[in-house]
């Protein structure tokens, strides 16, 4: 606290509910003369201490009412949301039921809609950019937190990395159609041949595919990814590393066994999020993953994902179709609303188990 | 990547609406339309032409898809609507006011290729609707070599390349497939996003572009896109399609034209109402000279409406077929036939 503060700042502060640990005790004002002061400065008849002014209990009610009603708005609006959707959706569940979550075709003019290939291709290549984004998003954070380099270097790394995030991902998706699939070609080429009995190479890219699609989506989710896992790092006092250090452990002993656990749930958000944002991508996946509806192990074969099969076909979709799609934004809201809650519960886990919090 | 042009067009249509409000005095016919965007660029060069000749008159077209326009129409938040697909009859009892339908150019669609060192493809009959429900499946299948003499077809897998996106340019690719070859009927059938075969070597792109940047980045692909489109980027690889009599035709303005003559039109009226029936389809074109893949692209209008908006609506319409058609080869359009060019300023009457 600035040592220049006017004297009888802090028991304003205390009654405001500032105050630091250190000075949070309970110091109605109305006994304020009963018991012995701790704070003779207090005592002062100085108008900075005062009880509240009515003007101040206004501004609290006030500022209490509107982040109440843009609460309050968040929630409604989700619900009106849910609401809009599972309505629409409503008629296909009813025709299709769970048939719809089983099936394999989507075809409007027999009218079968299912959507398991779709839901395989949104879960594979999330986990798949999951898996890329995460080490590379958590080797970032580390080798930005650690000391490894510079402070004003890592600085300007953090920039760079989170500057990702602001491209549109129809440039990743031209970038991917341009410049990553041609690189990927001869590699992927070779793959099969050599390796064609492993079924993750079953087959050879023609253009799109699963693993183009995933290594964008990697890419797109790394800043995500890597900006939280760096606060995560940064928020473990330095002390703990001094601690590690001083049992003698080495670098990396310090860094794999004592910094990432210590770290863990927020690793585990930075993970949870970035698979969120990778469920929900759209646009490059529509332009690289292929949107063929076919469930393949193979990382060379075109796939197709719920949100692009929802961004593909809602423009001319009639009655029925709108239906369906209804119905598989409701399967996407789902898997998502379900990697979120399973997440929150590792996130406590590990809460419990490595950071020794209740 | 757009977005400049978005903003530059959203300060312009700002500035043209405080415009309007300030010169409020002046009586000013605004006309809303949206649907099909495969003729949205030939159509926004049409109204803008149009509105710089009669200031009086404002047209707004929103390309969403035929299927919106059409929903549109029935929900009256429109003046006018355009389809690729016509409209059902279902659709057309829905709205009360009766419609007129009107077509107003026509367009091809070409299949695009890409194969290193062939400069012409021809394709048989029999052989492209093969290949788009995944019978045929490499690039030297002997159907394909006995058409091409002296072309060096590699031994590569063929990889089709499809819309992803609903559309019409599917819808109307699909219907002269199915309309020439009973297996593909069978297995894919005519859609505006029909069931493709999962063969793993089919894969799917949004919108015209998207088509064409698969086919141009993947060696071995083929694809369908309008004709329009790959003129404008100037794809050289377009590959010839024998037409009904036997001749391998290539895609442009006079095979186009000669496609459309070849169609003819119902006689009678659109049900129950007394407007001449302007739908028809060209699946297979009889000519000797036609391109096999061609079609006209629709306006819709309400029968019954406002006089003044009524006036304009038939001024416009009168405009695209004199005018319009001009412009409309340079834009990869075909010109309506003189015949049908006659048919739609009769009919145009019936908007009152």
């Amino acid at each position: 606290m600035n040592p220049r503060q006017p004297p009888g700042i802090r028991p304003r502060l205390v009654a405001a509910g500032l105050g630091t640990e250190r000075h949070r005790q309970p110091f109605p004002h109305s006994q304020e003369n009963a018991m012995a002061n701790p704070f003779p400065h207090a005592q002062s008849a100085s108008p900075i201490s005062g009880p509240p002014s009515a003007l101040e209990y206004a501004s609290d009610r006030i500022f209490r009412a509107i982040a109440l009603s843009a609460a309050s708005v968040i929630i409604i609006l989700t619900a009106y949301i849910l609401w809009e959707v599972a309505g629409k959706a409503m008629p296909a569940i009813g025709d299709y039921g769970l048939g719809f979550i089983t099936g394999t075709e989507w075809d409007v003019n027999k009218g079968t809609f299912g959507v398991l290939p779709e839901i395989w291709g949104t879960l594979y290549s999330s986990l798949l950019a999951l898996l890329l984004g995460g080490v590379f998003g958590i080797a970032i954070a580390i080798f930005l937190t650690q000391d490894f380099i510079n402070h004003r270097l890592a600085t300007i790394f953090r920039t760079l990395i989170e500057m990702l995030a602001a491209i549109p991902s129809v440039v990743f998706g031209l970038w991917g159609i341009y410049v990553l699939i041609p690189l990927l070609k001869p590699g992927a080429e070779w793959l099969h041949d050599e390796f064609g009995w492993i079924p993750l190479f079953g087959s050879d890219l023609s253009g799109p595919g699963m693993a183009p699609a995933a290594l964008v989506l990697a890419i797109m989710i790394l800043p995500t990814v890597a900006a939280i896992s760096v606060d995560a790092l940064r928020r473990i006092p330095y002390k703990v590393k001094e601690a590690a250090y001083g049992m003698g452990t080495t670098r990396w002993e310090a860094i794999l066994k004592v910094m990432l656990p210590t770290a863990s749930s927020g690793l585990l958000a930075a993970l949870v999020l970035g698979f969120g944002r990778a469920l929900g991508e759209t646009m490059a996946l529509a332009m690289l993953i292929g949107n063929a509806n076919q469930i393949s192990l193979s990382l060379f074969s075109p796939a197709n994902t719920l949100a692009s099969l929802l961004a593909s076909n809602f423009p001319e979709a009639g009655q029925v179709e709108v239906h369906a799609l209804m119905y598989a934004a409701m399967v996407l809201l789902a898997i998502t609303f379900l990697v979120n809650v399973l997440g929150l519960g590792i996130q406590q886990y590990t809460l419990r188990k490595f950071e020794g919090k209740k | 990547m757009k977005t400049p042009s978005y903003i530059k067009s959203a300060l312009a249509a700002g500035l043209v609406s405080l415009c309007a409000v300030s010169v409020a005095a002046h009586a000013e016919v605004k006309l809303n339309g949206s649907g099909a965007s495969f003729p949205f660029p030939i159509y926004s060069k049409w109204f803008k032409d149009f509105s710089a000749e009669h200031e009086d008159i404002r047209i707004d077209y929103q390309s969403k898809g035929s299927g919106a326009g059409i929903q549109d129409l029935i929900n009256g938040t429109v003046d006018f609507a355009a389809s690729d697909a016509a409209m059902n009859d279902k659709d057309m009892a829905q709205v009360k006011q009766g419609v007129v339908l009107l077509p107003m150019t026509a367009g091809e669609v070409v299949i695009i290729y890409n194969l290193k060192g062939v400069k012409e493809l021809n394709l048989p009959r029999d052989v492209y609707p093969a290949i788009f429900s995944g019978k045929i499946t490499q690039w030297n299948d002997p159907a394909i070599a006995e058409a091409n003499p002296g072309v060096d077809l590699p031994d590569e897998p063929i990889t089709v390349v499809t819309r992803s996106d609903s559309s019409g340019t599917s819808f109307v690719f699909t219907g002269h497939l199915s309309a020439i070859n009973e297996t593909f009927k069978e297995t894919v059938g005519q859609g505006k996003a029909p069931n493709w075969p999962n063969t793993g070597k089919f894969i799917a792109a949004p919108k015209n572009d998207g088509v064409t940047a698969q086919v141009q980045q993947n060696e071995g692909s083929i694809g369908y896109v309008e004709y329009g489109y790959a003129k404008l980027t100037g794809w050289k690889q377009v590959a010839k399609l024998e037409n009904k009599s036997g001749k391998f035709i290539a895609a442009g303005p006079e095979s186009g034209a000669a496609a459309l003559a070849s169609a003819e039109f119902p006689e009678g009226t659109l049900p129950n109402s007394d407007v001449p029936n302007l739908i028809a389809w060209v699946w297979d074109p009889a000519g000797e000279d036609a391109y096999p893949i061609a079609t006209f692209t629709w306006m819709l209008f309400y029968k019954d409406q406002d006089d003044e908006k009524a006036a304009a609506l038939r001024e416009m319409v009168e405009y695209g077929v004199k005018k319009g058609q001009k412009i409309a080869d340079s834009m990869g359009y075909i010109p309506l036939p003189k015949s049908v060019q006659e048919r739609v300023l009769s009919t145009v009457e019936f908007i009152r």
